[in-house]
């Protein structure tokens, strides 16, 4: 029963785990709200906590998002 | 270790490993015949086609930038080559109809834009990027593809590409 259980807990793992997004299903992901660098103000006031907590600079995070086009 | 528990184990690992296999993509290519439009329910008008036409279908979407950057190029394109034979279907994939309209306020154009609501035509042809195009000549077979807009570049691909396809449909 417990091994049921945990084949039926991978099971469902593996089926909702990973969707495949194709690009014209991408409407939402391309909006705007969606991009990591959309508050330069708060990125660069993150970016300074960040370096001053861990003494490290830069590698935060990376430009762009979105859509993905091209 | 129990044998069942082993067996478990195993097939926890094939599972994970089939979860991250992509799944097999079936896009169409070059040499191929493209799909009839007529057989898609398609919002729009479909124009009339010859064998002297060279058709351009380019699949876009309100909300991808480059799909906007290439409908100048669009435009110009059909302007330069429409009266020899040239006819563009512009593809449209928004899930909402409203989308594409605002759209089509800012960006005027003269081909013909339909409107793939359910996707039916997309998925067969499973492109990989937006936008995607393809030049078919009058046979009805893809003579090239295009991955993504690369401004110039791709513009000069597509002249290049018409010119050739038109002399061929012409003979």
């Amino acid at each position: 029963m417990k091994m049921r259980l945990i084949l039926f807990s991978a099971l469902a793992l593996a089926v909702t785990g990973c969707q495949n997004v194709k690009p014209w299903q991408r409407e939402t992901l391309s909006d705007y709200t969606m991009q990591g660098d959309r508050d330069p103000l708060g990125d660069a006031q993150t970016e300074h906590i960040f370096f001053s907590r861990e003494e490290a600079s830069g590698g935060g995070a990376i430009g762009g998002g979105g859509c993905g086009c091209n | 270790m129990h044998m069942p528990r082993i067996k478990a184990i195993g097939l926890l690992a094939i599972l994970l490993i089939c979860c991250g296999i992509p799944t097999a993509r079936a896009e169409i290519k070059v040499g191929q015949q493209f799909p009839d439009l007529g057989t898609f329910k398609l919002e729009g008008n479909l124009p009339a086609l010859s064998k002297t036409n060279v058709v351009l279908v380019d699949f876009w979407a309100s909300w991808c930038g480059p799909c906007a950057q290439s409908f100048p190029t669009m435009q110009q394109l059909n302007k330069t080559y429409g009266p020899r034979g040239l006819i563009i279907v512009a593809v449209n994939e928004d899930d909402q109809k409203a989308n594409m309209e605002h759209f089509l306020q800012y960006h005027s154009v003269s081909f013909c834009v339909v409107r793939d609501a359910m996707h039916t035509l997309v998925s067969q042809a499973d492109v990989s990027d937006m936008p995607s195009s393809f030049l078919i000549d009058g046979n009805g077979k893809i003579a090239f593809a295009h991955n993504g807009f690369h401004g110039s570049e791709t513009r000069q691909q597509y002249q290049s590409e018409i010119e050739s396809l038109l002399k061929q449909a012409q003979k």
